[in-house]
């Protein structure tokens, strides 16, 4: 017996799988369940974790409903990710956050995009929020660089110091008893792995969502929102480089290499993200843990807000919506960093760990 | 069927499906076989999609109720469908590939007699020979003993329809194989995994009550694949026969000889190793090792039925051939329903794919060119 209802129903599915085998070339999730007889609750949270979700296995079964095996993986790993995220979160006293995801996430963002368009208006002049600022230093008039560096600073800070916490639960319960390290090659093959989506694929033919056609987009969508995601954080950074390095203040001119990175990086962060919930629309009911819609939507949609108040910020720059947009975007992107931790974004980052364990296991096996 | 065999791999990949390397685990058939990406399904998922793409049409839950068949030469097949009830559809030629009739319990207890009440069957119950039984009748020629059918040794607890590959087991040559009365009786080392497994059906079928039992014991337990039912499990071989309701004295007696009979000799579970008995009947000629180690553990197991060999005759164009001899104008078979042309007794692993794709696609280009002329 396991913790959870839902790990019991997984340890019964990959007691069946493991009896048929038939799926092991499709991903990562059956060599590796192939590698235990029995499992523990770490085991199935590593396996819930690894699975990216494509539908193949569910599609080729020949145990799935109406069969009274009742054999649905994707479904019932997906269902045992999310509440993994809720298992590991730190600190304990916020993994109920992951229970109603969605209203927590909708709630911080109107929270933080009110709280920076109040404080624009609140500690600084009458105008100075509506009013049409250009040249170096335009964005600085509203917030002092410094106040910002500081305040999304220390959000980013927390958010790695909550994630790293949650990622060593993960890792002491998924791995070997003493919570072994990971080895550089490890990593690697699971950066190429993680970089690539190479288990959301199918097995070959690609992936399944709404139907039992290998039809699905969201690897694209994925690519689009992820790399755009990094791009935008690229812009980011070399913006921060460019202002202390260089003492060359934002706004920058259109052809520089932030605005270039932080362009294409917006545009696959809003494209990226229609993609993702046009997608998540159309899944089939029966692939879909309904409960975590919340959660899902919720991550989508900062994206999106993210991605599209800084495409909006970015056209309207020279006009008096720039005050409002600025509050915006800022807003937007602090609640996607606080809220980093206690969110879908969480997927990423076990997913990853998961890989560089499974790359972990297929190496000590050959070498054995 | 073995020339037209190599070609199939190739083509089968065209037609969309997919092959992967033998599975983790199986016994001794990395050497011999090929697997299916993903099983069964994902094969006929990719053929359906590849067939709805040339613009072939499918009519699911049609059942066919009657077949007009005049002189050797189909005319049209009645169906009857949920929504649009039965109507009659006609063609220029015919390709039954509708099974055997595994699932039809009372033809099974036509020549098994009550036995046959016994066997688990391991795919669909609509397998019930219906389209071979109207061919038959409508003097398409039989081939192939009734009784003689794919049958493995499967779990007992399995449903008894449908249970598919998860209810196998690959424990037999590492134990020893009893019946209800807690004898053996029939060599579990006589030969590697891929060839005997199944013959086990028909061995366990002949034993009373149709039941036996593969018992073990834990030095061996991950020797071969997991199990969906786990085994029954005995600190004693007294428990474990209580468990099992059989004589706990027999048993005992059984094992006890089995074991002073075994031989020293080397393991190996990939050849025909030397490890044998000595002064008992049967005889377990390979891979015998003593069973001494508690817990004592088994499997109960029934005939599994996989798929029957009886079937219409064809020639090597996959045409039926009718009562007396003369080659059928337009009807053509493939799969199961003629597995009986190839298979008169035994088996080895994959053959049953193998007829099913080589005969399906002769029958197909043959009935084409039929449709043409």
């Amino acid at each position: 017996m396991h913790g959870t209802r839902i790990l019991d129903e997984a340890d019964r599915l990959m007691t069946v799988c493991n009896s048929c085998r038939y799926c092991e070339g499709l991903c990562a999730v059956f060599p590796a369940m192939e590698m235990r007889r029995a499992f523990s609750d770490g085991d199935l949270n590593y396996l819930a974790n690894l699975c990216h979700a494509c539908g193949a296995c569910y599609v080729d079964c020949q145990f799935s409903p109406p069969h009274e095996f009742n054999v649905n993986v994707p479904k019932t790993l997906a269902v045992a990710r999310a509440e993994s995220y809720a298992a590991y979160a730190w600190p304990r006293a916020l993994s109920g956050t992951f229970a109603r995801n969605g209203l927590v996430i909708s709630v911080i963002a109107a929270l933080s995009m009110a709280a920076f368009i109040l404080g624009f208006a609140a500690l600084n002049d009458r105008g100075v929020l509506f009013g049409v600022h250009t040249g170096p230093g335009a964005f600085y008039r509203l917030m002092p660089h410094n106040a910002m560096a500081a305040l999304f600073g220390a959000a980013f800070l927390y958010a790695i110091l909550a994630l790293v916490m949650s990622v060593r639960a993960f890792w002491r319960d998924i791995g070997e008893p003493i919570g072994g390290r990971a080895d550089g090659g490890s990593i690697f093959q699971a950066i190429r792995d993680a970089g690539e989506l190479r288990y959301l694929h199918g097995g070959g033919v690609g992936c399944y969502n709404e139907d039992d056609r290998p039809t699905d987009r969201r690897k694209l969508y994925h690519h689009l929102t992820f790399y755009g995601f990094l791009l935008c954080f690229a812009a980011t950074s070399v913006a921060t480089l460019y202002h202390y390095l260089l003492g060359r203040e934002a706004p920058y001119p259109l052809w520089d290499l932030p605005v270039l990175l932080g362009t294409l990086g917006g545009i696959g962060m809003i494209a990226g993200p229609v993609g993702l919930f046009v997608a998540k629309k159309q899944r089939a009911p029966e692939l879909l843990d309904e409960q975590r819609y919340g959660m899902d939507v919720g991550f989508i949609a900062m994206l999106f807000l993210t991605g599209a108040t800084g495409m909006a910020l970015l056209i309207l720059r020279e006009t008096a919506a720039m005050g409002p947009l600025l509050a915006l975007h800022l807003g937007a992107v602090f609640a996607l960093f606080i809220t980093m931790p206690y969110g879908k974004f969480v997927h990423g980052i076990y997913r990853f760990v998961a890989l560089v364990r499974y790359a972990q296991e297929r190496r000590g096996e050959a070498g054995s | 069927m073995i020339r037209e065999s190599k070609d199939i791999l190739n083509w089968i990949v065209e037609q969309g499906v997919r092959w992967q390397p033998s599975l983790g685990g199986t016994l001794s058939l990395g050497r011999t076989n090929s697997f299916f990406l993903g099983g069964g399904r994902a094969m006929l998922n990719a053929l359906y999609l590849t067939a709805e793409r040339l613009g072939v049409e499918v009519a699911y839950d049609a059942e066919v109720i009657d077949l007009v068949i005049e002189d050797g030469m189909f005319l049209a097949a009645r169906v009857k469908r949920p929504i649009n009830g039965e109507t009659e559809i006609r063609a220029t030629s015919l390709v039954a590939a509708a099974g055997g009739f595994e699932a039809n319990i009372e033809w099974l207890k036509e020549h098994w007699g009550d036995a046959a009440d016994n066997f688990l069957i391991r795919g669909t119950p609509y397998n019930r020979g219906s389209i071979l039984k109207m061919l038959l009748e409508r003097g398409v020629q039989e081939v192939g003993d009734p009784t003689q059918c794919h049958a493995v040794a499967i779990d007992a607890r399995a449903p008894k329809f449908d249970g598919g590959i998860i209810t196998r087991h690959d424990s037999v040559v590492f134990g020893i194989v009893v019946n209800k009365h807690a004898q053996r009786f029939y060599d579990e080392g006589e030969d590697i995994w891929p060839k005997r497994y199944a013959i086990w059906g028909r061995l366990v079928a002949a034993q009373p009550d149709q039941i036996a039992y593969i018992i073990f014991d834990s030095t061996v337990v991950t020797s071969f694949m997991p199990t969906l039912f786990p085994p029954i499990a005995g600190r004693t071989v007294t428990e474990l026969a209580g468990k099992l309701t059989l004589d706990p004295a027999a048993l005992e007696k059984t094992i006890a000889e089995f074991n002073a009979a075994v031989r020293p000799g080397k393991f190996d579970h990939t050849i025909l190793d030397d490890c044998r008995t000595e002064g008992i009947t049967p005889p377990k000629t390979h891979w015998a090792r003593r069973i001494e180690t508690p817990p004592y553990l088994a499997y109960p197991v029934r005939p599994g039925i996989t798929f029957t060999y009886l079937g219409t005759r064809v020639n090597k164009e996959a045409r039926m051939l009718m009562k007396g001899g003369k080659p059928s104008a337009n009807m053509f078979a493939a799969g199961e329903i003629m597995a009986g042309n190839v298979l008169g007794k035994g088996y080895a692993a994959g053959i049953g794919m193998t007829i099913g794709s080589v005969f399906g696609r002769i029958a197909g280009r043959e009935a084409a060119k039929h449709a043409r002329n």
